[in-house]
Parts: structure tokens; sequence; C-alpha cells
């Protein structure tokens, strides 16, 4: 009876991952496909990039301040305070602006993402989409994760930017660094090795790949919630919270191993 | 007004002179004499003889059927419709009634190919849709409109888009050939196009969503119509009003409508056929004159008071 249940369970669990593929297939898929969406696309960059400017902007700015607090500490300990610039860019591109602009992205845009789909399922909204001859897949969910596929690394962008920003008036006047010697390590560790079409630093790998596969992670699993809301507006409420659950710690498992990856594939 | 409305107008003023007064169909509820004469003017209207209606119906070219469902049977959890099978003919309106829980709502479902059956056959223009691609179906549902119970209207469009989408959706039509288009069909369904088309869903009553939704559906001139629980969670007056629509929907664009309802008495009035659904099956299925006129106690004891 128990093992019953459990293999229940177990399949269901199958299936709806096998459900979130063939979703994330359709949604990628269609990207190529007419009819474009292009009106919605843009509505959806707009929503998600532009709308998520201020709180991006706010996160970015605090993280780089503390960070550089912390790390000024630190590093006075063992007289290495010059290097204070390398290492709030290092952490900030790397790591802290992806990580901290999907969690942010995932919380705001993820969780709108999933009340609206769900919104429109329960009150048949999606079926009358299908009955209209149109696939919600391509009208709804595909604009919403190429709007997101393009709009986290420039929101990432923008958070690394002000981090680094943010670190700047920690090491003036905190640590009482000129800011011509903090941004010269800033570049030194973004450009040290040169850019060129042969190689391309790390932190720029690194700092674009990831908020790209958490732009993709955030919008599908929204949407997958979205569009699979039962149960009327508390249906709407778990697809809401499952959302920002699942997104959140899918964006730090994937970014450990894509940072493994990373590292192995460009030393 | 176009000469084309205007051509469609003076046809309908031909065909028929006893609906000349339908612009006093209620628009609001505040003019209230006005109103129950016009509702008693449709009753006695619908209420004509069946010989008539019977005529009218056989003067039309083609008796042949446009949706067949042919033994369908269907489960989830646990079954929910086993070997039923109904047809609509063309120009003729189906009504399935039955309790609450026994599947009306599926069937729409399955017409729309929403849901495939288990087992047997679902027939529109004699195409079997359940073996489709997904490609296939779409294009299905385009001779078919639908109209929701819910109306789900899109509610980040205005009334004047949600109408425009299956146009804009499925058709070349040039931006004031949709808007005619768009007009056209909120005066069928006696809304001023000039005051509805700018608002937001959620500014319209429940009544006024249910017709912006019967135009929606209407916009693309489907063969086929199918509605949800058309008048359900509306009052009376707005509930004959719908069901006016719909049997003037029948009348002048000829349309093959599928009706789900739980509303026996609006279901009389427009059903050319009546099925009952009971227990998962087809309990009967014919003339509201043959239901009222059985024997059996399950249709007695359903009919009621009616």
């Amino acid at each position: 009876m128990i093992l019953e249940k459990f293999n229940d369970a177990a399949k269901r669990r199958v299936y709806s991952l096998q459900e979130f593929f063939v979703l994330a297939g359709k949604a990628i898929g269609f990207i190529f496909v007419k009819p474009f969406y292009a009106g919605d696309l843009f509505q959806q960059m707009d929503a998600i990039g532009v709308g998520s400017i201020g709180i991006v902007l706010l996160t970015g700015f605090f993280t780089g301040m503390v960070l550089a607090l912390q790390s000024a500490v630190q590093l006075q300990t063992f007289g290495a305070s010059d290097y204070i610039g390398r290492l709030i860019a290092g952490s900030m591109i790397r790591e802290l602006g992806p990580v901290l602009a999907g969690l942010m992205v995932a919380g705001r845009v993820g969780s709108g993402i999933a009340a609206q789909l769900g919104s429109m399922r329960v009150t048949e909204q999606i079926d009358a989409l299908n009955t209209l001859g149109t696939d919600p897949i391509k009208k709804l969910v595909t604009p919403r994760v190429l709007a997101s596929l393009i709009m986290l690394p420039v929101l990432t962008v923008i958070n690394d930017f002000v981090g680094i920003l943010g670190g700047s008036i920690i090491a003036k006047f905190y640590l009482g660094k000129p800011a011509s010697l903090y941004w010269r390590t800033v570049f030194e560790q973004i450009l040290a090795g040169g850019f060129t079409l042969h190689y391309i630093p790390n932190d720029f790998i690194q700092g674009l790949a990831k908020p790209f596969v958490f732009g993709g992670i955030i919008s599908l699993v929204a949407c997958y919630h979205g569009l699979n809301t039962t149960g009327g507006t508390e249906g709407v409420g778990n697809a809401t919270t499952r959302t920002v659950v699942t997104a959140s710690i899918l964006i730090l498992v994937v970014d450990y191993f894509l940072t493994q990856i990373i590292l192995v594939l460009f030393p | 007004m176009t000469d084309e409305e205007d051509r469609r107008r003076k046809g309908d003023e031909r065909r028929h002179p006893s609906e000349k007064d339908e612009s006093a169909m209620p628009r609001r509820a505040h003019d209230s004499g006005r109103v129950r004469a016009a509702i008693r003017n449709e009753l006695e209207e619908v209420a004509e003889d069946s010989a008539a209606k019977e005529a009218r119906q056989g003067a039309k070219p083609a008796q042949e059927q446009v949706i067949t469902l042919e033994n369908i049977s269907l489960a989830f959890e646990e079954p929910i419709l086993e070997n039923v099978s109904f047809d609509a003919k063309a120009g003729e309106t189906v009504v399935v009634v039955g309790e609450s829980g026994t599947g009306k709502s599926t069937i729409l479902k399955l017409l729309l190919r929403l849901l495939i059956p288990d087992k047997g056959r679902v027939l529109i223009d004699g195409e079997d849709i359940v073996g489709l691609t997904f490609d296939d179906a779409l294009k299905v549902r385009q001779k078919m409109g639908m109209v929701f119970q819910g109306a789900a209207l899109f509610d980040s469009m205005t009334v004047y888009e949600n109408v425009a989408y299956p146009l804009r959706e499925h058709t070349d039509l040039l931006e004031d050939e949709i808007e005619a288009r768009v007009r056209e069909k909120l005066q069928f369904v006696d809304l001023e196009p000039d005051k509805v088309i700018d608002q937001m869903p959620s500014e319209l009553s429940g009544g006024m969503k249910k017709r912006v939704g019967i135009a929606r559906g209407l916009a693309n001139n489907p063969e086929i119509m199918l509605y949800d629980e058309p008048t359900s969670g509306l009052d009376p007056l707005t509930t004959a009003t719908i069901t006016y629509l719909i049997i003037k929907l029948q009348r002048e664009l000829g349309v093959t409508s599928i009706v789900v309802s739980h509303d026996i008495r609006s279901s009389f009035r427009m059903a050319s056929k009546i099925v009952l659904l009971a227990n998962r099956h087809v309990e009967f299925f014919g003339t509201p004159e043959e239901m009222t006129g059985s024997d059996d106690s399950y249709i007695r004891e359903f009919l009621g008071g009616f």
C-alpha cells in the first residue's frame, strides 16, 4: 500500500518533469516559427526588464557597498586593501550580480507571470485562446521566455555596474583609496588577459552565461506553474509560491554546476 | 451605417417582420416596462407553433449532420461519459442538459478537441477530429465560436481588441475592415459599439461580458457556435436577452449550435433538440415536445415543475 503510493507519487513527479521539458522545448522551438508576436515580446521585455530596473539598482548598490565594507576589514589585515576593486569586480560579475538579479527577478517577475497565467487558466482564458485557434504556448510562453533570456543579462550588467559603483564609494570614504586606483584594479580584473575573439575573459563568460540560463529557468518555471494551475484563486496563490521557491532553489543549484562547468571548459 | 449593414438590416426586416422591434430589447434595466414588453414579444414569437418551425428548418437545402458524437467514452480517474451519441444537423440548436457533474462541459471540450475521447468518434462536417494533429485541430477550431461560462474575455485587452482577436489571428483583413466587422458583431449582440469599444472587460457587467463573448465567438463568421452555460449567474431579464440572442443567431445566420445548460426554461425556448445526460450516458435525445410528452420517470422528475 505504501509502496503503491510512493510509486504513484514518483510517477507523477517524472510525468511533471517530462511535461516541463516538453513545454520548454516547445517554447524555445516557437521562437523560430511564425507567427511572431513582436508586440507581446516588447511588452514583456518592458515588464520584465524595464520594470525590474528599480529593484536591481537597489540590491546591486547595497550589495556592492556591504561587500566592500566586509572585505575592507579583511584586506586591511593583510595590507592588500589596494586590491579591493579587483575583489569587488570579480565577486559581483561572476557570482553576486547574476545570482542576486536572478533571485530578485524570480521574486518579482516569476511570481507575476505565474499569477497572470494562473488566473488566465482558472478564468478559462487559456481555453479561449486554444478555441480561437491560437497556441497558448506560442502566444504566452514564448514571448515571456524570450524576453527573460534577453533582459536578464542586461539587468545583470546593470546590477554589476552599480555594485562596483557602491564598492567604489566605500573604497573612497572608508578606506581612503583614490577612485582612479579603484577603477584601474576593476579593469585589471575584467580585462587583464585582453579581449579578443579567441580569448574571452572568464568574467564575461560567467557573467553573461549565468543570467541567460537563469532567465530561462525563471520564465519557464513560472509559465509551467501558471499554465498548470488548478483549483481557483487558491490555486493561483499556490502556483505563485511554488514558482518563487522552485526558481530560487534552481538558480542557486544551477549556479554551482554552471560555475564548475565553465571553469573546466574555460580554465 | 455602412451600405452592407443597411442591406443586412433591410433583409432582416423582410425575413422577420415581427422582429423589427429588436432595438427595444433591453440595454439598460431601468427601462423595465419596455424590457418586459420586449421579452413578452420574444416569448410569443418563440412559442410559435412547431409546424412552422419545422417548415422553416425543412426549407434549408441541406439537412446534413454538422456535428456527430458517436459512442463516446471518456474516463479520467473515474468514468465521465459512457457510450454517448447524438448529432446536430445544419442550423439546429442542440441543448445538452443534465444535473451538475454529469460531464456536460466535457462534451464541448471534446468538440473543440481540447480533450480526446478514450473511445468513439467526434465528427465535424464529416471529418473525424479525434486523430488530428495539434495544428490541424487549431484549424478545425476556427470553424467554431465558443462562448465560455464566465465569458473568458482577455482581461488585458479592450473590448475592441477582444472581438478583433480572431480576425487578427486568422485573416489578412485591413484595419478598417476589422473595425467594421467588430462594430457589426457588437451591434448584432445589441451593444453600442461607440460606448463599449474602448472599455476593459473588468468595467463591464456580467450580461455585457457574455454579449462581448458572443461577439468574439461570432467574429470569424463560424458555422458552429458552442455555449457553456450561457445564462448561468445572470438575472432573469439578462437571461432572456441572451436566450433571445442565441435564437436570433440561429435564425438570421443559420448557425449550428450546441448549448450546455442547466437552465431548463431557456433551454426549451431555444432548442431544436435536447440531450439529457444522466449517469454518464444519454438518457434522452429528441425535440422539446417529445421530452415534455415522455412518460419516463427520470425525465418527469428532471423537468419537475416546468
